[in-house]
């Protein structure tokens, strides 16, 4: 089983209010990713799986099963390049335990 | 709606609850706003909760609190691949109340708290993030929130926003953490029959096990694995500090999922249903990270202000603590009609200077960098041990003499006698 498909299936037994269309976590510049940021540790690290590396070398976030734990935010060190803001109140993910 | 308070605490976890708390019992007019739909739902924790700092602030919390377990017994495991050498200590003393520490289930615990603090007279406001910090010149002087007109005054805000502390980040109050001061934590939790949990564990009635975990687990990084006993459930994280998964690019998922089949675990977990996976930074940075904790018209308290100590794998006991300190801080200010400016607001620190926060964080100020500068210990150590243990334990006709001798051959062919004595020193003068 993939990487991806073993998180997506962690993802599934929690509980979210998906706020749509208005994701709290934004890649300020796509181009970054590709031409400075080689490693792209985001791709790897964050617990839910929200970044995905293509294979034309972007990265692409999606951040439904956000955690909210902030690692992307702090990871992304040598280029800042993340806006990281809490969702809305009510939003985002709700854990039934923590 | 020009409506003012005497404060605004941010957040509604173990430190601004705490601070809630005491404000809201000395009489003051207290908001806290909470960004979850509860309190508890954005809340993740290794949960154990030490009886001490709660027991100062709801001295009768055991009357209706919700508890899992109370802990009897306290495991140490250092994992090879195969195996694992340790340490038990369960005694019958920790069964008899008033219980030292417990298994909590966050979601539950928080809610719980906060009916207290409400009960105390606080005011609070859940599905409400605060976006900004609201000042006049330096001086924190209320809240921006994401409600419609949401500007909120008051004249002290506390900050217990948590470990991403974004609102302190924002105004320049504290830097942005780094890699190297915090720590990823997954976590799962699995449910079992209650009487599954009891008898994989030995303990029976509301008695429950931690086992706290080094070694390969973290495979190489510097981190901890767990797994501790709640009602009908278990759970198991690892956590690992953010800049070894950055430079090892190790996904914590899968991290986790290579834990949950080491031979020593998986009969634990066995036939469990897990329910809920979760993910936290922990502020891990110690004494040398601890940001700014006061200014004109704020407090920091909590995870946000760095408050965990790791080496003792203590966080809530520290955050409610603080918050009760910086409550009192407003009290005692406000009794005697002075402003709360930095420079009164510095008495905040020195409760937290002459308390078990500081001194203990202190203590060990030095063990970050030692962890962080010789990985053997996260590596090389639990394999020397686990292949110690199992030389003298296989019987195979080798007198043990020799095997001895062997053992000595490998922690010196492994890690050298210079690089052993070394790492005493280094791990005695951390501990000192």
């Amino acid at each position: 089983m993939s990487a991806n498909a073993k998180v997506e299936e962690k993802l599934f037994q929690n509980r979210y209010r998906v706020d749509g269309g208005r994701p709290h976590i934004q890649i300020k510049d796509a181009e970054v990713c590709v031409s400075q940021c080689g490693t792209q540790p985001c791709t790897v690290c964050c617990p839910a799986g929200c970044y995905t590396q293509e294979s034309n070398g972007r990265v692409v976030l999606i951040t439904d099963g956000c955690l909210e734990c902030g690692t992307c935010r702090i990871i992304c060190n040598d280029y800042r390049n993340v806006t990281w803001e809490y969702p809305r109140g009510g939003y985002g993910v709700l854990f039934k335990f923590g | 709606m020009a409506e003012k308070f005497d404060a605004i605490v941010v957040g509604a976890g173990p430190s601004g609850n705490a601070a809630a708390y005491t404000l809201a019992k000395a009489g003051m007019k207290v908001l806290q706003l909470e960004r979850g739909e509860y309190p508890g739902s954005k809340n993740v924790q290794g949960a154990i909760l030490y009886s001490d700092a709660l027991e100062k602030i709801i001295p009768d919390f055991r009357d209706d609190a919700p508890l899992e377990r109370h802990i009897i017994e306290q495991r140490m495991w250092v994992l090879d691949d195969e195996s694992y050498i340790g340490t038990h200590y369960r005694s019958d003393d920790f069964n008899k109340p008033p219980f030292n520490r417990y298994t909590i289930i966050r979601a539950q615990f928080d809610k719980w708290f906060s009916e207290k603090v409400q009960e105390a007279g606080a005011m609070l406001i859940c599905e409400t993030t605060v976006s900004d910090l609201l000042m006049d010149g330096k001086r924190v002087i209320g809240v921006q929130t994401d409600r419609l007109g949401g500007e909120i005054y008051a004249d002290m805000v506390i900050l217990a926003d948590g470990v991403n502390s974004l609102l302190a980040t924002k105004a320049g109050f504290h830097p942005e953490i780094e890699p190297k001061n915090v720590a990823l934590a997954v976590k799962e939790i699995h449910f079992l029959p209650q009487e599954t949990v009891e008898a994989r564990f030995n303990v029976t009635g509301d008695a429950g096990v931690v086992i706290e975990m080094a070694g390969k687990i973290t495979q190489g990084m510097m981190g901890t694995g767990f797994l501790y006993t709640n009602k009908e459930s278990l759970t198991i994280g690892v956590g690992c500090m953010l800049s070894d998964l950055k430079k090892q690019k190790i996904s914590p998922c899968q991290l986790l999922e290579q834990m949950k089949t080491h031979p020593s675990i998986a009969p634990i977990l066995e036939g469990g249903e897990m329910k809920e996976y979760s993910a936290h930074l922990i502020p891990e940075g110690g004494y040398k990270a601890i940001p700014q904790v006061f200014g004109d018209g704020w407090m920091i308290v909590g995870d946000s202000a760095m408050f965990v100590n790791a080496m003792h794998r203590e966080g809530s006991n520290l955050a409610m603590t603080s918050g009760c300190f910086a409550a009192e801080t407003v009290i005692e200010l406000a009794a005697k009609q002075k402003p709360f400016t930095a420079k009164n607001l510095a008495r905040y620190r020195e409760k937290l200077d002459a308390s078990f926060v500081i001194k203990d964080l202190k203590k060990y100020k030095n063990m970050p960098d030692v962890f962080h500068a010789n990985p053997q210990f996260f590596t090389t150590y639990p394999e020397m041990l686990n292949q110690a243990a199992h030389k003298m334990l296989t019987v195979d006709g080798v007198d043990k003499k020799t095997k001895e001798k062997q053992i000595m051959a490998n922690f010196k062919h492994r890690r050298s006698l210079f690089g052993l004595m070394g790492d005493a020193f280094k791990l005695w003068r951390a501990f000192e």
